[in-house]
């Protein structure tokens, strides 16, 4: 179905509501005094629009706004996990010391518009529409990163990020028009016939206008070498944004470069594989990409004493690992990283939660603020700790383990056999970093100088729900990968 | 008897469960909780083991529901004549390693729920029949050992625990894959145990040694064989008395059970190749460095372990032995490894509580004020050297008749070993327990009635094994036989090298 500009509304109701939201966030700052209930409004907000998200079921896919946006399994599965990624970072914002000091009207208006910005991202039937959306996720993410007015370490993150961006977009705009030079079309199905069915494919040329827009999509990612920006970003940005960006961002790049790589560039076989243009070698280059992406993240946070760059890193390298799943060119690989992606969502929240409860309490960050930190009444967010950190290695009962045993499942039944072994051996050098909180935190005494660490209660419901999921979905996740799975649908067009 | 298996794998974490809801007040009330959890343990395992029925190699106690049919996870257990002897085992050294725990002072309610958490795991890995299953078990008591070792362990603790985290973790990934390979390219996609050994001659010869090997070297790391041995003499000397009772009686065996259980059952072709080679050899090597290495070391209790890693080196040969003899030995060898070396760490502990020091070299004459552990001792220094009468010389023996028929060679330096056991163990006898009495140590108490406690059972067990193997042995004798029959059925390696 290829639906006009008002049909297009029906589909599009989460988007219009957090639009409505954020304005009202506007208006409603302007007109009262007490800023505190803001951030309540906001979350009934996002509370809404995933409400929405989860009521409407995809009962057939179509092109919403001729054909700028999409609507389909797959955009639904990123809207849920953008909007779960919003409410945490909303939930998280409203118990943080550090965003308690900022305007929280126009703060909480352009999370908002941050989340609709990656909704759109993930919605993307069209290059113009990819970059535009892009670029806003980017630009609120700049402001937001650069949120403390008055800390020097923001104001440098923003920057840094900003410049990155700004290179990074630049780049991928480039190849867009690369595309748009051999297509003809900047529509993804229109740019997908034009390459499956051209005579003599330039090879080159679409192989290097491919890694011009990697740069963009890479950068969203944080893979490498589009990855510098990051541990500066996460370390200066305040917490709930860190978290935003680590699994709201993520997800919405993920999204877009799946959707570009796979339905709009190569095709699907009936055995579920995907075929790509012919000569085009792309799945080679982001091999390398995602094996690169994984060591370095993984030896770089071996050396960090910042809990937020540690977490940074092994963001880092929690990408590379969900761009095995890519790799491997088939649909078993794909539902792969949509279930990892789910898994991180979890626990790396988690982690930056409690990293946020102890940065509240202590206002620190280093890895010495942990120690002893399960002998001197922080009992809880010590094992939920544990918990996340073991999740982000991959250790079974959680939904970690559960994700990297989908990944190298994915990963085997396609036969690369060297990508396996550098995968786990990956997993096995990580632990040795996230293990190193936790010793932190159990083995070591404490000094007496750490200060207590003592939480609200909704900075704890919220530690322990995500807790809780960790676990239970690590013994029973049937309900997730029954949800990857009906998402693993890319409207192409009428059949 | 309908779902005994289920029972005794998480009567621990039922225990663990408990322990963790006692008020802070009530926190001496855990060492009980343990106990009782572990006795009901003990209990369900004597009970499964008078209704085995030894005859049969089918599985038996069998309990099977789905659990994630989408990728064929089912939640399935069951025991054969191999598993059900290490189902025992793993029930006695968890009941003694609680009384041998009471000296634990610190954080008492965290050390018995993670020490219930370790016993849940080890439990279920020798149930297990769901190769995924088994799998999550494997991994799951990896998490309370470092913490048991991490936290109560001595000086050097979070460097061994760590090393001991990432060792095995290192072997547990490669499983994984193996794992993953032998699901994709069977017959037919599965976790079932049961069903992938009988798929066995589905797959590639190269494909075979692969996986093979990976799985080898998964577990062999927990055994632990050479080279991979580095990091037991380290959590050994760093866990607390009890975890290294666990760790010696029951984890090593892990690593065996899971060659048998696997290598052998779902391999029997790359199994029959490369035995010689991974299992004879290294075995080999195994038995005559652990020995040597024990021979050079200052510290009791870094001794003990390494005496270990050379008894392990028997079940090894053993069981690259393929014959009935050497296979029986080998697991039999396990079964008595866990009881004797459980002693011999329960006694260093008993010696490290009052001294707070292993240094041979700080010892002598101890004889003469602690004579009833002199005693002890020296019954099980003799265990420990296979001496007539001791269970281990029943399983020593049989190892020996076994690989010699195979492997006459390697048999030569394994069975000559036994003078360097005996050189080692007789020598520390010696420097310890006998010579001049150190004043140093006027005062010291005998053993008391906890740590008899836990001697005497493991005492008397090595002694009725000694006289009646048969207890043990006709557990695994139909199992192993039809195991070996297996492996002898394919085709052996290319070359007859030191046969």
């Amino acid at each position: 179905m290829d639906l006009g500009n008002f049909a297009s509304l029906a589909h599009f109701l989460p988007e219009l509501l957090l639009t409505g939201g954020l304005l009202l966030l506007v208006i409603v700052d302007l007109l009262v005094a007490n800023k505190t209930h803001l951030g309540d409004l906001a979350l009934i907000i996002t509370a809404g629009a995933l409400l929405l998200i989860a009521l409407t079921p995809v009962t057939a896919s179509a092109w919403l706004f001729h054909r700028m946006l999409v609507f389909d399994g797959f955009a639904m599965f990123f809207r849920a996990l953008i909007a779960l990624a919003a409410l945490v970072a909303v939930w998280m914002s409203m118990g943080s010391e550090e965003v308690r000091g900022c305007d929280q009207g126009e703060y909480y208006a352009i999370l908002l518009a941050s989340t609709v910005a990656m909704f759109l991202m993930a919605e993307s039937a069209n290059l113009l529409m990819a970059y535009l959306s892009l670029e806003f996720v980017s630009l609120t993410s700049y402001i937001l990163t650069g949120f403390l007015r008055h800390n020097r370490r923001s104001l440098e993150a923003a920057l840094k990020y900003l410049i990155y961006g700004g290179v990074a977009s630049g780049t991928m705009i480039y190849g867009m028009s690369w595309i748009f030079g051999i297509s003809g079309s900047l529509d993804f199905a229109e740019i997908n016939k034009a390459l499956t069915t051209h005579g003599a494919l330039p090879v080159l040329t679409v192989f290097i206008s491919l890694v011009l827009i990697l740069a963009g999509m890479g950068y969203k990612v944080a893979s490498v070498p589009f990855h510098m920006w990051a541990p500066d970003v996460y370390t200066g940005a305040p917490i709930p944004i860190t978290t935003f960006l680590a699994i709201g961002s993520k997800a919405a790049g993920f999204a877009l470069l799946t959707r570009f790589f796979f339905p709009a560039i190569s095709s699907l076989t009936a055995s579920g594989s995907w075929q790509v243009p012919k000569g085009v070698d792309w799945p080679q280059l982001l091999l390398v990409i995602c094996v690169v992406t994984m060591t370095l993240g993984n030896l770089a946070a071996l050396q960090q004493t910042n809990m937020k760059r540690l977490l940074a890193y092994s963001s880092i390298a929690q990408a590379g690992y969900a761009l095995m799943g890519f790799v491997v060119l088939s649909n078993d690989g794909i539902r792969a990283m949509l279930f990892y992606l789910f898994a991180y969502y979890l626990m790396d929240a988690g982690a930056f939660l409690v990293v946020m409860i102890v940065a509240n309490s202590t206002g620190r960050e280093d890895i010495d603020a942990y120690r002893g930190l399960a002998w001197r009444g922080g009992v809880v967010p010590a094992i939920a700790l544990s918990i996340f950190l073991l999740s982000l290695t991959g250790i079974p009962l959680t939904v970690g383990f559960i994700g990297k045993f989908y990944l190298f499942a994915a990963v085997i039944h396609g036969q690369f056999y060297v990508l396996a072994i550098v995968g786990v051996m990956n997993s096995v050098v990580s632990l040795y970093y996230y293990m190193r909180p936790i010793k932190t935190m159990f083995l070591d005494s404490p000094n007496g100088d750490e200060g207590r660490v003592a939480g609200d209660t909704w900075n704890y419901g919220l530690m322990g729900v995500l807790a809780c999921a960790t676990i239970a979905l690590g013994i029973y996740w049937t309900p997730i990968i029954t949800f990857a799975n009906r998402s693993l649908n890319f409207f192409v067009g009428p059949a | 008897m309908d779902h005994a298996l289920t029972l005794i794998t998480f009567v621990p974490v039922a225990g663990m469960v408990v322990c963790l809801a006692m008020p802070a007040a009530m926190k001496d009330a855990c060492k009980w909780i343990a106990a009782a959890a572990t006795a009901a343990q003990l209990a369900i395992a004597i009970g499964l083991y008078t209704s085995f029925d030894t005859t049969t190699t089918a599985i038996q106690f069998a309990e099977k529901y789905q659990w994630i049919p989408a990728y064929h996870i089912t939640y399935f257990m069951g025991v054969d004549g191999i598993s059900i002897s290490m189902v025992l085992l793993t029930a006695l050294i968890c009941f003694i390693s609680v009384f041998a725990s009471f000296s634990i002072t610190r954080a008492e309610k965290a050390y018995y729920a993670l020490l219930l958490m370790l016993d849940a795991g080890m439990m279920g890995v020798f149930v297990s029949l769901d190769f995924f299953l088994f799998y999550i078990f494997w991994e799951v008591m990896l998490l309370p050992m470092y913490f048991l070792i991490g936290i109560w362990g001595g000086p050097r603790r979070e460097y061994a625990a760590i090393k001991f985290f990432l060792y095995t973790l290192l072997g547990s990934v490669l499983i994984l894959l193996a794992m993953l390979g032998l699901y994709y390219y069977g017959a037919q996609s599965t976790f079932d145990m049961t069903v992938l050994a009988s798929n066995a001659s589905h797959y590639s010869t190269t494909f075979q040694r692969i996986v093979w090997i990976a799985l080898f070297i998964g577990f062999a790391i927990k055994i632990p064989a050479f080279p991979f041995h580095t990091w037991l003499p380290d959590a050994h000397v760093e866990a607390p008395t009890a975890i290294s009772v666990i760790l010696a009686g029951v984890l090593l065996k892990m690593g065996t059970y899971g060659i048998l259980r696997v290598n052998f059952a779902m391999l029997p072709e790359a199994t029959h190749q490369l035995a010689w080679l991974f299992l004879g050899v290294i075995g080999t090597i195994n038995i005559v460095y652990g020995a040597l290495c024990a021979m050079a070391q200052t510290d009791f209790k870094k001794l003990i372990a390494y005496s270990s890693i050379s008894h392990m080196g028997y079940v090894m040969l053993g069981a690259a032995s393929f014959t009935a003899a050497g296979i029986n030995g080998a697991v039999l060898q396990m079964f008595n490894h866990g009881t004797v070396t459980a002693m011999l760490f329960i006694l260093v502990g008993v010696i490290y509580d009052r001294a707070h020091h292993r240094e041979i070299a700080g010892f002598g004459g101890l004889a003469q004020q602690m004579p009833v552990y002199a005693g002890m001792t020296g019954f099980a220094f003799f265990a420990g050297m296979a001496l007539p009468g001791m269970s281990a010389f029943i399983s020593e023996v049989l190892v020996l008749i076994g690989a010699w028929q195979t492997y006459p060679l390697m048999t030569t330096f394994g069975a000559a070993t036994a003078i360097l056991t005996a050189g080692y163990l007789l020598w520390t006898y010696q420097r310890i327990y006998l010579g001049p009495f150190n004043e140093k140590y006027a005062g010291y108490l005998d053993l008391s009635f906890r740590e008899s406690f836990t001697l005497v059972p493991l005492a008397v067990i090595v002694l009725i094994l000694g006289v009646y193997p048969h207890a043990v042995l006709g557990l695994l004798n139909t199992s192993l036989v039809h195991l070996n029959q297996v492996v002898l059925s394919t085709p052996g390696p290319a070359v007859a090298l030191l046969h």
